[in-house]
């Protein structure tokens, strides 16, 4: 761990010894780091590294289970976000948390509306939206109701809100995720007034590149451990994916495997999104039994719908889907489980779990029948599978009666494989199989995954991590804009499987 | 590390006598409710008074068997009211003769007729909410109520808003014994305690052992997940919906046997007192949490409170304040038992 430096200007925020545990989870294990009047600090790190956390954490949402924030060289500690805003600091999350019913002025003003002696005085609201609006360079009428307003034009009023508090520090959380490029041109060069003028900004982004133009400091984050920290001078890309990934990362290589016969066939396959329009179109994929596949893409390249709509969960509008020579377009999910085919979803809490039941209730789910003796489900037999499948994919866990919530976020994940597994499939897709746990529980899950291979599983995961592919996986498809922009083999480098998924990595 | 793990270990001997007391809070209250009348009336606590009160709890207790399925699934059941009357109403028109124009016979159909017939309607205004909920997802408080509205209506328009009073049949048309339910007695132990008691056992051992009960508390928990694990959601949904408003069925007849009688106003208000069982029984109205025993327990402790308060002669406006407040202490312990453990998100 590299000490901070003393160079810059002195910290105004800073974060001392910050730790955040939820049960057995430790989301962050002791992070240290200082925030510069005036300056960028950019905050990189991979999916569940802590980041988000951290910044819940600065700006009052969430408490630290230890450890504390300095502010201007005093401690303090902020029961919530209301009490940090006044302090001056503000943040834009990552999740839009904007009243789609309002109007853009009342979800700017949401919580502080100015008051006259008649009430809310909408006249000065509605003038100081239509500056804050002009100075983004925005177009919007402040009585446009949000849920009227693209994705990107929602994340401006979000800005827009967080800038209309005139905070010291300003804590931005993937503020570019659904921005065009122009609109992040005017975004940056607003970082750049703002910092003119004193104020400090923290700034989350996963477009590496992007981030890297604005800051003025890095600090790396991996499970939930600061590994870096150094100013804008010092590093580049390469700096950053290493201490983002680790030195001594290794996920596996691809296993020596049987290949098979064709187990899965994805025929000119085609998905709408929710307004109706084609999101997948004409996706054709063949898989073996022994094969590993990894799909990799950008967020909404339509890897999940492609694997919801194998699975049976969406409805695709053309294709066939042929498992071992069988069509099985027309079944439903049960059906196709029962024909071999299982999908481990992308959330695991939302669509993975059932947070009611107990460990081994959720690892048998998916196949009661397997148990079940007549009219009854067999206790024996039960525990048998489960206790067999708590072997299997090695869960840390009391046993089958623990409560679902008591496991850290790795075992859960592995829960919701095993479940799928106690499926005897013959295929098994996985929706990014590694979101949100730590490096140890991703490496037990790849070579899971291996284990299922050397066996004759024909296994199918998404990732948006590029290590990821190159894993484990004999085979990565790169989707873009709905399609297979590129199929290559496992000697590929990172540099070609990102260029062909649209991200701009001309470094 | 060190912070976390120094303040465990003070409390947890206390803690599990709050525990204890807390998960089976709706059983001490039981027993403190027949201790305390006990104590008042000499009556109260007699062979012959707790058979009485178990035959009134039956009514509410086979009503709120069906309302826990649907709960367990995290719907709301606000129709077993009224398809209560519904069915005795059609039980009570079975009984007064089917007259068929055609053939100019009026069809007098045996007590085993009228029964099934009465639980197929039951059910399938049941089947109704179910699809409306499960299909069209319409959401399951507004269904519901809908079909309040619409069954306790044509129970009306059936009736013309009269009461079908003799419901004994005949000898010479051969359906008699139609106040069997209400009124015999097995070994001393009446019909409906005896049905009730069947019900229970029967939902009891489906959602503890069979495949379907699992299928209902995974759906109930978290529905996504159940169904990209297989189970057939819509189904589960469409049978629990279908399963109360037989049970409906099944307590309207009780009710109409009991009282020789069948009227479209009966039952109103009783998917209240069946909603307040299951809640005192420790389920969860958000679904996935809840157990047969626990109901149980709660329609006894809402029908012994009242039964209490009226054989110690307190005014009947005093039992709603009481039931209210029951209802309301049993809600906030539930908060207490379930909201205890990390949110997520």
């Amino acid at each position: 761990m590299t000490a901070p430096r003393k160079t810059a200007p002195e910290a105004v925020l800073a974060a001392r010894n910050v730790a955040k545990s939820y049960g057995q989870v430790h989301a962050l294990k002791g992070v240290n780091f200082d925030i510069h009047r005036g300056h960028v600090t950019t905050l990189f790190g991979e999916n569940g590294a802590g980041k988000s956390t951290l910044m819940k954490i600065l700006s009052g949402v969430i408490q630290p289970t230890s450890g504390e924030i300095v502010l201007d060289g005093q401690p303090v500690s902020f029961a919530n976000a209301n009490e940090a805003r006044d302090r001056g600091i503000s943040i834009i999350h990552q999740e839009l948390s904007l009243a789609p019913n309002l109007s853009v002025r009342d979800n700017i003003f949401m919580g502080r509306e100015i008051t006259g002696p008649t009430g809310v005085d909408f006249a000065e609201e509605e003038r100081q939206v239509r500056a804050l609006l002009t100075e983004l360079e925005e177009d919007i009428h402040p009585l446009t109701p949000v849920e009227n307003l693209r994705l990107g034009q929602q994340q401006i009023v979000e800005i827009a809100r967080a800038l209309s508090v005139d905070s010291r520090i300003l804590i931005m959380d993937e503020p570019t995720s659904a921005l065009s490029a122009s609109e992040v041109e005017v975004l940056f060069k607003v970082i750049r007034d703002l910092t003119a003028r004193g104020v400090s900004i923290v700034y989350i982004s996963h477009h590496l590149e992007e981030a890297l133009t604005i800051t003025d400091h890095a600090v790396v984050l991996r499970d939930g451990v600061m590994t870096a920290y150094a100013p804008r001078a010092e590093i580049d890309l390469e700096w950053i994916v290493r201490n983002m990934v680790g030195e001594n990362y290794d996920l596996g290589s691809p296993p020596v495997t049987e290949r098979g016969q064709v187990a899965l066939s994805i025929r000119g396959l085609s998905v709408p999104d929710a307004t109706g329009q084609d999101l997948v179109r004409g996706l054709d994929l063949d898989v073996r039994a022994g094969e590993i596949v990894c799909i990799y893409g950008l967020m909404g390249a339509g890897r999940t719908e492609v694997l919801e709509t194998v699975a049976g969960r969406l409805r695709a509008t053309a294709g066939q889907v042929v498992l071992d020579g069988h069509e099985i377009s027309h079944l439903s999910i049960a059906g196709r489980i029962a024909r071999g085919l299982a999908l481990v979803p992308e959330d695991r809490q939302r669509d993975g779990l059932v947070q009611t039941m107990s460990v081994g209730q959720n690892l048998s789910l998916a196949s009661i029948g397997r148990f079940t003796r007549g009219l009854f489900t067999s206790r024996r037999d039960e525990r048998a599978l489960v206790d067999d499948s708590i072997r299997q994919v090695t869960v840390k866990t009391s046993g089958g009666h623990a409560a679902i919530g008591s496991l850290s976020g790795g075992n859960q994940q592995k829960v919701v494989i095993g479940k799928m597994l106690a499926t005897q499939p013959r295929v098994i897709l996985l929706d990014e199989p590694s979101r949100g746990i730590d490096i140890g529980a991703k490496a037990e899950v790849f070579r899971l995954l291996a284990t299922g291979a050397k066996s004759g599983l024909a296994v199918v995961y998404s990732t948006s991590e590029v290590s990821e592919c190159l894993s484990i996986a004999h085979r990565i498809i790169v989707m873009h804009k709905g399609r297979i922009s590129a199929e290559f083999d496992s000697s590929v480098s990172k540099e070609q499987i990102m260029a062909a998924s649209g991200e701009s990595v001309a470094a | 590390m060190s912070a976390t793990t120094t303040t465990a270990p003070a409390k947890p001997r206390s803690l599990n006598i709050g525990r204890l007391l807390l998960e089976g809070r709706a059983f001490f209250a039981l027993i403190a409710i027949i201790a305390v009348f006990s104590v008042l009336s000499p009556n109260y606590f007699t062979v012959g008074n707790l058979l009485i009160m178990s035959s009134q709890v039956a009514i509410y207790g086979i009503l709120s068997v069906g309302m826990l399925l649907v709960i367990l699934n995290g719907g709301i059941d606000l129709s077993v009211g009224s398809i209560l009357a519904l069915s005795g109403v059609v039980a009570g028109a079975l009984m007064q003769g089917v007259e068929i124009d055609a053939l100019g016979v009026i069809l007098y159909p045996p007590v085993w007729a009228v029964v099934v017939l009465t639980l197929c309607v039951g059910a399938a205004v049941g089947a109704v909410n179910g699809v409306l909920v499960a299909i069209f997802k319409v959401p399951p408080f507004v269904a519901t109520l809908g079909v309040m509205y619409v069954a306790r209506g044509v129970a009306l328009l059936m009736t013309n808003g009269l009461t079908y009073n003799n419901l004994r049949g005949s000898e010479a048309l051969g359906n008699t014994g139609f106040n069997w339910l209400g009124f015999y007695r097995i070994g001393g132990v009446p019909i409906s305690v005896i049905v009730l008691a069947v019900v229970a056992l029967a939902a009891g051992l489906m959602l503890a052992r069979s495949a379907f009960g699992r299928w209902l508390y995974a759906s109930g928990g978290n529905e996504r997940a159940a169904e990209l694990s297989g189970v057939p959601v819509r189904r589960v949904k469409i049978t629990v919906y279908a399963v109360s408003g037989a049970l409906a069925a099944v307590a309207g007849l009780v009710l109409a046997s009991q009282l020789t009688s069948a009227g479209p106003t009966a039952g109103t208000t009783y998917e209240l007192t069946a909603i307040a069982a299951v809640v005192i029984g420790g389920a969860a109205l958000t679904g996935g949490r809840g157990n047969v025993r626990g109901t149980m327990l709660g329609a006894f402790v809402i029908g012994f409170l009242s039964a209490g308060l009226v054989i110690i002669g307190i005014s009947s406006y005093w039992q709603t304040v009481f039931t209210g407040a029951v209802i309301v202490l049993a809600v906030l312990m539930n908060s207490l038992q379930y909201g205890g453990g990390p949110r997520k998100g």
